[in-house]
């Protein structure tokens, strides 16, 4: 397979970030009260990764090793801040709706994740298709998830009528609160379970979770980003 | 200046009503992640009402004092643009700052708080309570008692957790459900007990 559709697909389908990695679950809970904010959300991500893994390859034999977080952290609250006024600009809408979420994006593990891991190792085409593959990954999984919770909370279908059109139909309002993105997000957790195991006896294990779903910090590969050791590194300390 | 019963629902409201983890979402992972065991949970708590009220403050000055000076926005230049850049940058020294500090001058309180500093960098709770500041517009005053209420808000939720977690490890759960998912639907049936909240105020 060529490279750069290998990045594609391992971006949408083998290590998507919202459904096998567990990235990114701020935004993926927050977000998704309706398919439209969460593709907005998406799009706005897929834009600043694709962008921060393009700039942070092209400096990566520049930035220099210890400093490397703080410079990632700067390349992409910069384009964060491009974003998010080129939306209030174009798109006040969906900025409104989103809120404080757009500039949030500059913590999103997904960003600094593709950075510390991908886009600092490998040349710079590379690395803006490994953004477009994980932001499309991303977006689709947010859509998918708003579609769920939009369909069942409102009825609607990307805001058209679609169960609400049919006569006596009550929305369960509840889904598009709160509490319906931990339900609707613990059945996919749930879900992804079964597909996991079914794809473990197929001899064909999918990657594990990486961020913070996992609830180890001591072995998470991220840990770089939060701690600024690399894993186990801490434990070394301590000793 | 702001009156104490506008401090006090500020107050309520961060704390209990608008609850950082549970309706509005910031600060997941570590809720998800450091909630295994009511010690670890109250740790990490602790440690970001620290993080979280030093600085609300500290950025609400940055802000004040800099950023949104009026008088360089009399001559022209406003600097508010930069908030997300600054906020961010401040907030990972501010951290690194207070671990070194405490590690030096308060060994017994960094035994206790010091393993969760440094993962409060990326909590999203910590800049997400620092421009929401400047978008309610408070003053100093009112954007600490925001923060740290905000992060109070997000102890009491991750000690919950914590406690009803410890429970649930004796209880018989399906397969497929065991581990992060029914903990997403514990904070599921939590978010909605707090929305009984949403009267109050």
């Amino acid at each position: 397979m060529n490279k750069y559709v290998e990045r594609l697909y391992n971006g949408v389908i083998k290590e998507n970030p919202t459904f096998v990695l567990m990235l990114g679950m701020c935004p993926t809970l927050a977000v998704t009260s309706s398919a439209i904010n969460g593709l907005g959300m998406g799009l706005s991500t897929l834009v600043v990764l694709v962008f921060s893994n393009l700039l942070i390859s092209l400096f990566r034999k520049v930035i220099p090793n210890g400093v490397r977080m703080p410079a990632y952290i700067v390349i992409v609250a910069s384009l964060v801040t491009v974003v998010q006024f080129l939306m209030q600009a174009y798109l006040p809408s969906l900025s409104k709706a989103l809120g404080v979420y757009i500039p949030l994006i500059v913590v999103n593990c997904i960003i600094l994740g593709r950075a510390e891991s991908y886009a600092s190792k490998n040349g710079p085409i590379e690395s803006i298709f490994d953004g477009i593959g994980m932001g499309l990954g991303f977006t689709m999984g947010l859509t998918i998830i708003g579609l769920i919770r939009e369909i069942l909370g409102a009825g609607t279908f990307f805001g058209l009528p679609f169960l609400s059109a049919i006569k006596g139909f009550t929305p369960i309002t509840i889904f598009i609160m709160a509490p319906g993105a931990f339900l609707v997000l613990a059945f996919l957790v749930a879900g992804m379970n079964i597909i996991r195991k079914k794809m473990e006896a197929k001899g064909k294990p999918l990657a594990e979770p990486a961020g913070c779903l996992s609830g180890d910090c001591a072995h998470c590969g991220q840990s770089a980003l939060c701690t600024g050791k690399s894993a186990g590194a801490s434990d070394q300390e301590q000793a | 200046m702001s009156t104490l019963a506008e401090l006090v629902l500020i107050a309520v409201g961060s704390a209990i009503v608008n609850n950082v983890v549970l309706s509005q979402f910031l600060g997941i992972c570590p809720f998800l992640g450091v909630s295994k065991k009511t010690e670890t949970a109250a740790g990490m708590g602790g440690a970001v009402i620290f993080v979280i009220t030093i600085s609300s403050f500290i950025t609400g000055l940055i802000y004040k004092f800099i950023l949104a000076n009026p008088f360089l926005v009399k001559k022209g230049i406003d600097l508010t643009y930069l908030k997300t850049i600054v906020f961010i940058l401040v907030i990972a020294a501010l951290v690194q700052f207070v671990e070194m500090f405490l590690k030096k001058s308060m060994p017994s309180l960094y035994q206790s708080l010091g393993v969760y500093l440094p993962l409060i960098t990326t909590n999203c709770a910590v800049l997400g309570v620092a421009l929401n500041c400047v978008t309610y517009d408070y003053n100093l005053l009112e954007g600490v008692v925001y923060g740290f209420s905000t992060a109070f808000g997000f102890f009491i939720a991750i000690v919950l957790m914590a406690g009803i977690r410890e429970k649930i490890e004796y209880n018989d759960i399906p397969k497929t459900f065991r581990g992060t998912a029914i903990v997403l639907i514990t904070a599921c049936l939590m978010s909605i007990a707090f929305m009984g909240f949403s009267g109050m105020i």
